[in-house]
Order: structure tokens, then C-alpha cells, then sequence
């Protein structure tokens, strides 16, 4: 059986679940959206509300063991990846509960638990983690993925890796989530040759445009890509075009986008699209309303415990500068 | 030479083949490492013939890609030894290392630490010029979580790398030049004994005095030592501290030396401002004060080394510089000059 058809003839119910984690991040961010008006959040967040599909898509065609380099707008990379909710909003929130004890924050989240190596605050930072986590991976018969944004792509991270990964024969996937504005510039504004899937080519390096709010087309390409890392062939170079539907931080209202190209891309909402394509699928209205008030009462009862969860306590932190 | 003896540069080299014998997870990578020579400075010729190029490859020429997977090899489980073949070459490494290895650890939660080595090749006196000839550690001096080690001798290069090797922690590892060729015991006794590692972060009275302390790390140790046998002439015994790393800084030892001697010369191959040298002296000032009746800084000019020979000798503190500067201090003059 081919790839394509191992994913078309999936059942629906498989499905049902990935939306129900899309949700989830949704939930997430808006959760994050309202905690950071009441001043919970500390400091700055970034939101990753329309570009759901990726992470979930891509995490979907993944092992348990396979590494993931996320960027700091990761809430749902981490999620997508295992992070607990839980976990993840007390660190949002600087708690002690928090997934790497409120020392990380929005930007830098780690959880090498569920093998999240990092979020990582400086653009592309995410490429060369994932690339040297494949050095380890190709040993262990699993796989690492980097997540990073259509900035990134003109960042020494992204030229350097994707030629190192190549010559190396590396399992690694590069995801680009291209939602078209580094901070408040427009990407073709800042891109040569305004095609970033068309770089690998120079690499020999595979590349492909996928409809990033399409969570079928994302797990496709991903499973595709995966499988192919994980036999030995080597990179591939995944171009998922979304959108972000807040602005860049918490400091942006995000005026600079055209009015119309945001109604555009509201109007395809990843998670409309999924739902639509589920209901098209047989799945009933009820079984979506049940995952869609679980991921909503998950993600109260986890706001909950973390507001309820303590700050650290600098008297009882007895941190120390290096591992033992 | 007899057999006893090791060069600086094999010393690294047996320090490389045999912690990747004890441990499987270490791995080497760079720029040239793995081509026959063994890297510019031939410090690691066939040594992938022994491991296979899965455990030791050449790079493309590429910093960031170096140090960054280095980086996530160490998080997956490997433990990566890196060269970045000049240390002026960090500029282009210091990303991963500053932002992401050095603050794995707290910033996880102590989830996990980044056991990773960057090897570079330090130091001026080789007439390389400005940007092929500077010491890097001050760069680093000042960033929680990493560890700086820089080796004075063979046999302390040798400890010292199989312990860097074995730290659980980032460490940059500095190799002077001017080293490579010096020949000098092998590891035998008392410390660090054939085939063991040194424990980073103690330094070691490399001479005793009771004069003064010069403290220093590296080729200045050395050049210190030759330093201390000539002021021994004008009947100043001089006590050498060979500081062995940077980050962590062995004050204790340096202090326990200051109480006795109680006169203090920092030697830096590198500017005055911001390195390890005026580091220490505001440390043992701020703990030690007390005991001193003198601390002073034998440093570089704040300019880029110089290309020209002449420049260059005149520009390094060299084993002359160090003693001229204990007997200006001391005001013993030189009768060489006299």
C-alpha cells in the first residue's frame, strides 16, 4: 500500500481525535489570549491561533521517540507533541508546576520528557536543534523535525542546515509554517525569489508546498517525509502556508495586513475546514460537539490547576550553574 | 625525546580515541578533522579510521550548523566533541552555545544538561594576524552554564580533555598554538596519572613560591614557569597557579596561595578589560583583600593583534614580559638593562 493511500483510507475517527487536539491548541491560545489581558502571562506571548493544522498534522505522522524543535511561537508544538496542558499553561503563567518549573516562559519551552527538545526564542534556532538531534536520531531509528517560520528561511540556520543535512544523509524534516509576515514585514518583501520550497532544490533536498490549514494535507506530506527520513533517504523541506490569525506578539494589533487578505484567510480557518471535512467524512455532529467540549473542559480544569499551582520560591530554588 | 614524553598535539589526539573507546555516545566533527592531515594543526590525523565516519565525519564549512547540531546531538543523547578550527571563528558559533547549550539546564528545569566539548586552536605568536590569533574565553566569560578550560602542558591537555569530555556540561576547550609542538612529560604521577581525567573547575600550584603569585592559564603557564626560574636569579620565588579553567574559577586556590605570598600578577594573553585576568583580581580583592599588599594585570593592549612580527612579539606578554613586570613592581632592576 502506498503512503497516499495509507492516509486517505484512514477512518475518520483517527481524524476526529487530531482535531480535537487542534482544538485543544486553540482553546490554548485563547486561554493565553485573556490570561495576558489580566496580566497572568508575563512579558510577551505569541499565538498560534490559525496555524493548528501544522503542528498536529505533522506530530501525527510522528513516534513518541522522534525529536521536535519548535519556535517560541510553540504553544502547539509542544502541545501537539505530548506537553501537558496543564504543564505548559502554569509555565505560561511563571508557576512552579510549570513543564520546566517557571524558569522558561512562553519563548523556551523544553520537555524532554515527550523528546520537545526546545522552543527556541531566536529565529532558526529550531533548524540547527533538530539537524543535530538527527545526528542521535539516524542511531536510534527515529526521526527529528524542525518547525520554523517563513523568516527563518533567511536566517544562516536554514542555508546551513539544510546543506549539512544533506551531506549527511541526516532523518531529519524541515517545516516551514510560512504564515507570510516576519514580525510586521511581509514575506515577499524580504524574499528573494519569494518561493521558499523552491530553496531545497538547490540543496537536492526535496521540496513541497502544502496547504498548511488542511490538517489532511499536512499529515500526507508529513507522513511522507517522515517515512523518508526515517528510511535512510534523507531531508525534505515541507513549506506549510497558514496564517496567524492575532498579530505577531502580544504588542501587535497587526495593522500593517490588508483587511481583505485577513477576511481571506479567516475564511479558511483550519478548524472549519477540518470539521467541514469530517461532517463530509460521516462523522456525526454529536461525535464532533463531544471532542469539542472535551478540549474545551480540559482546558478549563487545566487553567484551573495552574492558577491555583504556587510561584517558585527563590529562597527554595537552590539552583545550581552547571549538572553535577 | 624519550618515551615518557608526549606533544601537546598527541596528547589531545589520545584523549579523543580513548574516551571514545570508554563511551559510545561520544562522537568528533568539524571542519578538516577527519581528512588525512587531521585538521589544520594535524591534531587528529586517522582517527575516523578507527571509529568509522559515523562517529567522526568532516563538516561543510559551517559554524552555525557545527555548533547548533552539536547542540541538539547532545540534547538527543550523543555526547558531541566539535572542533571550531580558529577560535576567532566562534563569533560565527556563539548562537547555540550562548542561547541554547549553555542555558539548557536551568532554563529546563534540570531536565537534562548538554554534555558537548568545542576544541578550538588559540592564541597569537604565530603571525596569523588580527582575526586568525585571539583567545576567545573572554567572549565566554561571562555566560552562565558554560565551562572554559584551557591547558598549560601535554599532560594537563590530556586530563583535561577526558574530563571535559566527561562533563555533563557544555565546555569550550582551548588549545594555545604555540602548544602543539611542546613536548613534555606524559601523564604519570603524581596527577593526572596515565589514561585519568581532571576534573574541571581546580587549578593547581604549578610552581611554589613564596614571594609572589602569578596566576594565569594556557601558554602564559608555561611562560610564567620560565618567568619564575629567572626572577629565582635575582632571589624572587615566585609561586605559579595554573588556573586550568576560567569558568569555573578556583578562587580558594588562588586565595589560599595570595595569604601566603600576599602579592598578586594576573598574566592574560588577551586585552585588560573584561577577561579572566581582571576578572580574578576583582574577586580576590573583594575576598581577599586583606591579604594583599599588591595585584596587578599583565595584558594586551586594547588593539587587535598585530600581523608584523615586531608588532606582534611586542604585543604578547611573553616569559621576559612577566618577569620585567615582576621586577619593575618589585623594584629590582634588571641588570640586563642596567
Amino acid at each position: 500500500m502506498t503512503v497516499d493511500a495509507a492516509v486517505s483510507t484512514e477512518a475518520p475517527a483517527a481524524y476526529l481525535a487530531r482535531y480535537g487536539e487542534m482544538l485543544l491548541i486553540r482553546r490554548f491560545e485563547t486561554e493565553m489570549h485573556r490570561l495576558f489581558l489580566k496580566g497572568e502571562v508575563h512579558g510577551t506571548t505569541h499565538l498560534s491561533t490559525g496555524q493548528e493544522a501544522v503542528p498536529v498534522g505533522v506530530c501525527s505522522a510522528l513516534e513518541p521517540g522522534d525529536y521536535l524543535a519548535g519556535t517560541y511561537r510553540g504553544h502547539g508544538h509542544a502541545l501537539a507533541k505530548g506537553t501537558d496542558p496543564e504543564a505548559l499553561i502554569a509555565e505560561m503563567l511563571g508557576r512552579a508546576t510549570g513543564v520546566c518549573r517557571g524558569r522558561a516562559g512562553s519563548m523556551n519551552v523544553i520537555d524532554v520528557e515527550h523528546n520537545l527538545v526546545g522552543c527556541f526564542g531566536i529565529v532558526g534556532g529550531s533548524i540547527a536543534a533538530a539537524t543535530g538531534a538527527a545526528l542521535a536520531a539516524r542511531r536510534q531509528g527515529q526521526v527529528a523535525v524542525a518547525m520554523f517560520g517563513d523568516g527563518a528561511t533567511n536566517q544562516g540556520y536554514f542555508h546551513e542546515c539544510l546543506n549539512f543535512a544533506e551531506v549527511l544523509a541526516l532523518p531529519v524534516v524541515f517545516v516551514c509554517e510560512n504564515n507570510f509576515y516576519g514580525e510586521f514585514t511581509p514575506m515577499l518583501k524580504v524574499t528573494a525569489g519569494q518561493d521558499i520550497a523552491a530553496r531545497a532544490g538547490a540543496y537536492g533536498i526535496p521540496g513541497h508546498v502544502v496547504d498548511g490549514n488542511d490538517l489532511w494535507a499536512v499529515r500526507e506530506a508529513a507522513v511522507q517525509a517522515v517515512g523518508r527520513a526515517r528510511s535512510g533517504s534523507g531531508p525534505t523541506l515541507l513549506e506549510c502556508q497558514t496564517y496567524r490569525h492575532h498579530g505577531h506578539s502580544k504588542a501587535d494589533p497587526a495593522r500593517y495586513r490588508p483587511p481583505e487578505e485577513v477576511e481571506r484567510w479567516l475564511a479558511r480557518d483550519p478548524l472549519t475546514i477540518a470539521r467541514t471535512r469530517l461532517l463530509e467524512l460521516g462523522v456525526s455532529e454529536p461525535a464532533i460537539a463531544e471532542v469539542e467540549e472535551a478540549a474545551r473542559a480540559r482546558m478549563d480544569r487545566a487553567v484551573e490547576a495552574a492558577l491555583a499551582a504556587p510561584y517558585p520560591d527563590p529562597a527554595a530554588e537552590h539552583a545550581t550553574e552547571f549538572a553535577p | 625525546m624519550t618515551s615518557a614524553e608526549l606533544e601537546f598535539r598527541a596528547a589531545i589526539r589520545e584523549a579523543i580515541i580513548e574516551e571514545m573507546e570508554r563511551d559510545e555516545s561520544v562522537v568528533f566533527f568539524g571542519e578538516d578533522i577527519a581528512a588525512e592531515q587531521g585538521g589544520v594543526f594535524a591534531v587528529t590525523p586517522r582517527i575516523q579510521e578507527r571509529f568509522g565516519s559515523e562517529r567522526v565525519f568532516d563538516t561543510p564549512i559551517s559554524e552555525l550548523a557545527l555548533s547548533g547540531a552539536a547542540f541538539g546531538a547532545a540534547v538527543a543523547g550523543l555526547r558531541p566533541i566539535i572542533e571550531i578550527m580558529f577560535g576567532d571563528f566562534m563569533g560565527l558559533a556563539m548562537d547555540s552555545l550562548v542561547n541554547q547549550s549553555a542555558k539548557y539546564w536551568y532554563v529546563s528545569g534540570e531536565q537534562r544538561s548538554v554534555p558537548l566539548v568545542v576544541r578550538s586552536a588559540v592564541g597569537g605568536g604565530g603571525r596569523f594576524g588580527a582575526i586568525h590569533s585571539q583567545t576567545h574565553a573572554s567572549w565566554f566569560q561571562g555566560i552562565p552554564g558554560l565551562k572554559i578550560v584551557f591547558p598549560s602542558s601535554p599532560a594537563e591537555a590530556k586530563g583535561l580533555l577526558k574530563g571535559a569530555i566527561r562533563d555533563d556540561n557544555p565546555v569550550i576547550f582551548l588549545e594555545h598554538k604555540r602548544l602543539y609542538s611542546v613536548r613534555g612529560p606524559a601523564p604519570a604521577h603524581p596527577a593526572p596519572a596515565a589514561g585519568e581525567a581532571l576534573p574541571l573547575g581546580r587549578a593547581r600550584v604549578a610552581r611554589p613560591g613564596s614571594d609572589l603569585t602569578i596566576a594565569s592559564a594556557g601558554k602564559s603557564v608555561a611562560d610564567a614557569l620560565e618567568a619564575a626560574e629567572e626572577l629565582a636569579g635575582d632571589g624572587i620565588e615566585a609561586e605559579v597557579i595554573d588556573l586550568r579553567t576560567l569558568r569555573p574559577l578556583d578562587l580558594d586556590t588562588v586565595l589560599e596561595s595570595v595569604a601566603r605570598t600576599n602579592r598578586l600578577l594576573a598574566v592574560e594573553e588577551g586585552p585588560r578589560t573584561g577577561g579572566f585576568g581582571s576578572g580574578l583580581l576583582g574577586q580576590v580583592a573583594e575576598h581577599g583583600l586583606h591579604d594583599l599588599d599588591d595585584a596587578w594585570l599583565l595584558a594586551t593592549d586594547e588593539l587587535p593583534i598585530p600581523y608584523s612580527p615586531t608588532l606582534e612579539d611586542a604585543f604578547i606578554p611573553d616569559a621576559r614580559a612577566i618577569a620585567a613586570a615582576v621586577r619593575e613592581r618589585a623594584g629590582v632592576m634588571d641588570e640586563r638593562h642596567a
